[in-house]
């Protein structure tokens, strides 16, 4: 089991990485799906900063459920990425450095995560409500208007995953 | 004649909603747990994990899954069963207050937005309700909680009718090849087969509703199943393995002698669906 920490001090710490390897997520993870992508990009093309900073992070593609009492998140699992492959180019090029979510990505991720040495991380669909033990920290911080589609920051402790691409572009789904 | 009060409806739609977001039912279970005793390597971690997940769920009360779906209701009334709907307007808007009630009591997502602005509407309402004509005395509720990763993955075809039963098999087959890992497999298959365009796609999701049950298409059905399996190896969780799909359902309707409509609704591993009968 390998361990990350985010965002990350070098790229040392995920260049070493192999698709199919099993990792251990530390610190703090970005969250936004759908519509915060749609947000996110229009703010890149018009050259207007994001909400926070991407370079070295890993962006999560997660829709929560509310926090019930005594949580700080409901069910926290991923969401299906490839929705999110047409608006996640722009945001490697801007020095994201890992994506998180489940199921296959298109060629042009694979390639992506070569040419920017970032990886792709899958975790477990539907497991949402023992994903949600390793959440210790949970804010709404930008387009909060969006609900359950807003950005959110995680702080996470040993958050499981597995590389799905990585950063030679190797996907494990194509084995 | 009978008569049931709106109060007695949204109360136990609330906590339909509410148990079928929690629990998943022990059959599907059942499915999972078999899955797990013959999968290997990274697809039998993934199970256990789940496993694990729905004991978590349970005992913590955390929704199995964040995406706690649309809801599809489906409503088999007896003719001689009337409904007092106080200030409703209808049968309809009784089961989405009910739906409401227990997205918010359970903690559910709001997921629910409208089509082109994408505007939520903040009470994961409205679900989708399909009233059918059921026996004498009958009313009967259930619900099917659809996730959208696996609701988009499904496909309708207008077969022509010379497709025959071949050409529906490899339609379904071609289905779950591009969905992939995509739909969290393993899956359920509900398929539809005959009426119209729309008739089909709802015979699709009802096929869903009766997972596991007796079914006179039952010898073709294992048959598909096996196909899937023995063919396609995605496994659980698109990890490869044995387990594509954990069953099949076929539910039939006569159609018009120019067409074979036929629609393939996948669901997810967490195959949530709850039944109610008043």
């Amino acid at each position: 089991m390998k361990k990350i920490e985010f965002p990350l001090e070098n790229d040392k710490q995920i260049s070493r990485l192999k698709a199919g390897d099993e990792v251990e997520i530390y610190g703090t993870i970005y969250v936004a799906r759908d519509a915060a992508h749609k947000k996110m990009i229009e703010a890149v093309l018009k050259k207007s900063p994001l909400p926070f900073p991407v370079r070295g992070g890993l962006i999560y593609y997660m829709g929560p459920t509310p926090a019930p009492p005594g949580k700080v998140l409901g069910s926290c699992g991923p969401t299906t990425s490839s929705r999110m492959d047409k608006n996640t180019i722009p945001l490697l090029k801007a020095g994201l450095k890992a994506t998180m979510g489940k199921g296959d990505r298109s060629k042009d991720i694979e390639d992506a995560c070569r040419k920017y040495g970032a990886i792709y991380l899958l975790t477990y669909g539907g497991c949402g409500a023992y994903l949600n033990r390793f959440v210790k920290k949970a804010e709404c911080f930008a387009y909060c208007e969006l609900g359950p589609e807003a950005l959110y920051r995680l702080e996470v402790d040993g958050f499981p995953a597995i590389v799905g691409i990585d950063s030679n572009g190797k996907n494990l789904y194509n084995k | 004649m009978r008569k049931i009060s709106y109060k007695r409806i949204i109360e136990e739609v609330s906590k339909m909603v509410v148990d079928t977001a929690y629990y998943l039912p022990k059959g599907v279970q059942r499915y999972i747990r078999k899955s797990y005793r013959i999968e290997t390597g990274l697809s039998k971690k993934y199970l256990g994990i789940i496993l694990e997940n729905l004991k978590v769920s349970e005992k913590e009360k955390l929704p199995i899954c964040q995406d706690t779906g649309l809801s599809v209701f489906f409503v088999e009334q007896g003719c001689d069963v009337i409904i007092d709907t106080g200030k409703y307007k209808n049968l309809e808007e009784i089961i989405n207050e009910g739906l409401k009630r227990g997205s918010k009591k359970g903690f559910l997502r709001n997921s629910v937005v409208s089509p082109l602005e994408r505007k939520n509407t903040g009470t994961n309402t409205p679900g989708v309700v399909h009233i059918l004509s059921g026996k004498k005395g009958m009313f009967k509720i259930s619900l099917l909680t659809k996730g959208f990763g696996a609701e988009n993955t499904s496909r309708l075809a207008m077969l022509n009718p010379s497709a025959g039963k071949v050409g529906i098999e490899e339609f379904i087959l071609k289905t779950i090849k591009e969905a992939g890992s995509l739909p969290c497999p393993p899956v359920f298959v509900g398929v539809g087969i005959g009426g119209t365009f729309e008739k089909a796609a709802i015979l699709s999701k009802m096929a869903l509703c009766k997972i596991g049950e007796k079914s006179v298409n039952r010898n073709w059905e294992k048959l598909i199943l096996k196909k899937i399996n023995s063919q396609l190896k995605i496994g659980p969780g698109g990890f490869g393995g044995r387990t594509t799909a954990l069953d099949v359902r076929i539910e039939t309707f006569p159609t018009h002698i120019a067409g074979l409509p036929v629609a393939v609704n996948i669901s997810c591993w967490a195959h949530r669906f709850g039944t109610i009968t008043l």
